[in-house]
């Protein structure tokens, strides 16, 4: 996994609360059988019209989304499918944070996976944020969990310890979990079979 | 020290717990399907890695696959590649698979409990939010993503938080015409979307207990529509009669062991829980949401709120929009398009059954098309024996093949722009029944009755 350090960027706003995996990459991209080109398909619905064509007053079609890493959305982000194809689409398109007043439980669980910074800020905070100046930048720095406002106040924010330690480190959780291989053995070898083998 | 039955499964499943870091929990079972798994395979041939327990493992195709006859071949060739590549992987890796042309093939989460594999006490996953489902047995089932399935494959194990514990108790009994899905509407419409977050529910109280096992996997199913990844509801004589005899479920001693076991899982007496909540079944009206979050929900003689005197305006106004819907105004009587009766939610043979006891001797509005999609091989063999196809074809519903269909839309069962459906799965977000698609989620009683009337209709008119 990518680690995850600083960034500083421009913040691209969307005002939307509950904003469901099914509307940050629709069902019908998730036909893949690998994790590229989902960049694309990035809120596909909200960003283009019937014809394909770019819809000119959504966020992600403006001057100010261009090489923006912060996304700002609103209220419990990522809600809906479980489906990782959202975090795959919402890096591929560019961002590494996203900043809320909260999140849905398995997008911020894929969301770490893939080095994508789910950031919870209290809802004053994210008020003020939703009306900063287009070219105005906030920064990130992951260790120090804050988020810097423009002005230089410094926000801080929650994260897990171990999510946090394993982003600095661009530590592989799977790497950790096979790393414990006695202590699974251990459980099997007393775990009493609760199903059948099946066929 | 009392506890919930929450935290008793949590503690039996903890492998180990290092310091300042989530512990390591052990999945007894893995349900595997088609669209979030191809990455997870692929990530272990890049790391030279075998599934650790293909025994505890089990596939399906469901979310892909065509529900007109002939499904085999499948026609679109995306969808046809990722099931090759699911039945493909599942070779290679020793996982047993019930794709299409299996007699065991259906939706994951109607299988999985049909089949007798899931059982009280266990931890479930899959990659799929909707595995909260089979909390019904008293089990801690709950979605996960790629990268986790990727875990669960190679390890048998997930890293994971203890969840905080939140009681659901539903008092009372439903009225006529109220159901299981009026139930869960109704909770997710009194705690919003994200209520549940960081939560795992136990539904408890007289309505639940009354519900019968079908029921149950309904209120279960929607837990994640309320933002838990897992609601359940402890074991009782219901569970064991429902598993008693299913194919994988344990026989003679295995039984008896088992029963013991499971006896042992209910919450104690005194056990303290994070949150909770208390519904009254008894004022429960038949639910219909109107916008495009599960938790925007109303009693269906209700108005559609107005934005002017909402909590939140705009994400109110942004989804009436999307419906076409003004503030204020009710929803009986509204024209509808499209009746879609199935999904992981209510596509099992209780909810056929409904549905046909509306539909026996009536026709669908000609206006209206109605597709009733029975969620496994099994459903629709026994919906079949007992005539229910029969039922639904004569009313002029279109009787289709098992899978997700027009829950997700990915196999071509799809709503037109601007189309209505009133449809019995779980989730009315924008385009998800078809691009430009708006849907209303209902029971199957309410979903029978508008599709007899044409209009949203309160299906107590029709009893």
């Amino acid at each position: 996994m990518k680690p995850f350090t600083k960034l500083t960027s421009r913040v691209v706003p969307l005002p939307v609360a509950n904003i469901d995996t099914d509307q940050i990459i629709p069902a019908r991209f998730l036909k893949v059988t690998t994790k590229e080109g989902l960049g694309e398909g990035l809120f596909c619905d909200w960003r283009y019209d019937a014809e394909g064509r770019p819809k000119p007053d959504f966020i992600l079609n403006q001057p100010r989304a261009r090489g923006a890493a912060i996304l700002l959305a609103g209220d419990n982000f990522g809600c809906g499918s479980s489906r990782e194809h959202a975090p795959w689409a919402l890096a591929q398109f560019g961002f590494r944070a996203v900043v809320s007043t909260s999140f849905a439980d398995i997008f911020r669980q894929n969301a770490l996976k893939n080095s994508l910074l789910p950031v919870v800020v209290p809802p004053e905070i994210h008020a003020e944020l939703f009306r900063l100046e287009p070219e105005a930048e906030v920064s990130i720095d992951l260790a120090a969990q804050t988020l810097t406002l423009p002005d230089g106040r410094a926000v801080e924010f929650p994260i897990d310890a171990f999510a946090r330690h394993c982003l600095l480190g661009g530590v592989d959780e799977l790497g950790y979990i096979l790393g414990q291989e006695a202590a699974i053995a251990a459980y099997e070898a007393r775990r009493e079979g609760s199903i059948n083998t099946l066929p | 020290m009392s506890r919930t039955i929450i935290e008793k499964i949590w503690d039996a499943h903890v492998v180990a717990q290092q310091p300042d870091a989530p512990a390591l929990v052990y999945i007894d079972l893995h349900l595997v399907h088609e669209v979030t798994s191809p990455q997870a395979f692929d990530g272990l041939r890049g790391r030279g890695l075998t599934i650790r327990r293909p025994d505890l493992t089990l596939a399906t195709a469901d979310h892909n696959v065509p529900t007109i006859e002939p499904v085999l071949p499948i026609a679109d060739p995306v969808s046809a590649k990722q099931v090759a590549q699911l039945e493909a992987n599942c070779r290679e890796f020793g996982v047993p698979c019930y794709s299409l042309g299996s007699e065991r093939q259906g939706i994951v989460h109607v299988i999985g409990p049909e089949l007798g594999l899931t059982q009280p006490g266990m931890t479930v996953v899959c990659g799929d939010s909707h595995t909260s489902t089979h909390g019904a047995f008293g089990a801690l089932a709950f979605g996960i993503g790629t990268s986790e399935v990727e875990h669960v494959l190679a390890s048998q194990c997930l890293l994971q938080r203890r969840p905080k514990t939140y009681q659901v108790r539903v008092e009372g009994l439903l009225r006529p015409g109220v159901t299981a899905k009026d139930i869960i509407l109704a909770l997710i419409a009194r705690i919003g979307a994200g209520g549940g977050t960081g939560c795992v529910f136990e539904y408890c109280g007289d309505a639940i207990r009354s519900l019968a096992m079908e029921e149950r996997m309904t209120v279960c199913n929607m837990s994640i529509e309320a933002g838990a990844r897992a609601g359940l509801v402890a074991p009782d004589e219901a569970t064991f009669e429902y598993l008693s005899g299913r194919s994988f479920a344990p026989r003679g001693a295995g039984w008896d062991r088992a029963l013991a076991r499971w006896r042992q899982l209910p919450t104690d007496e005194g056990a303290a829980y994070d949150r909770q909540i208390v519904l009254d079944a008894d004022q429960l009206e038949p639910m219909i949401t109107f916008g495009t979050s599960p938790g925007m929900g109303i009693p269906i003689t209700a108005p559609v709120p107005d934005p002017a005197q909402a909590a939140d305006p705009e994400s109110l106004r942004k989804a009436l929009a999307y419906m076409g819907l003004e503030g204020g105004k009710p929803l009986l009587g509204r024209p509808i398009d499209v009746v879609f009766i199935g999904s992981c939610t209510n596509g099992r043979l209780a909810d056929l059954r409904q549905a046909a006891s509306v539909l026996k001797g009536r026709r669908v509005n000609p206006r209206v098309r109605a597709l009733v999609v029975p969620g496994s091989q099994r459903v629709k063999r026994e919906a079949e024996a007992e005539g229910l196809d029969e039922i639904f074809r004569a009313a002029g519903a279109e009787w289709r093949q098992p899978g997700c269909s027009m829950c997700i839309a990915m196999n071509g069962d799809q709503l037109e722009p601007g189309q209505y459906s009133v449809s019995t799965s779980n989730r009315n977000f924008e385009g998800r029944q078809g691009k430009g698609g708006r849907t209303l989620l209902a029971s199957p009683l309410t979903a029978a009755a508008c599709a007899v009337t044409g209009v949203v209709t309160d299906v107590r008119t029709l009893l």
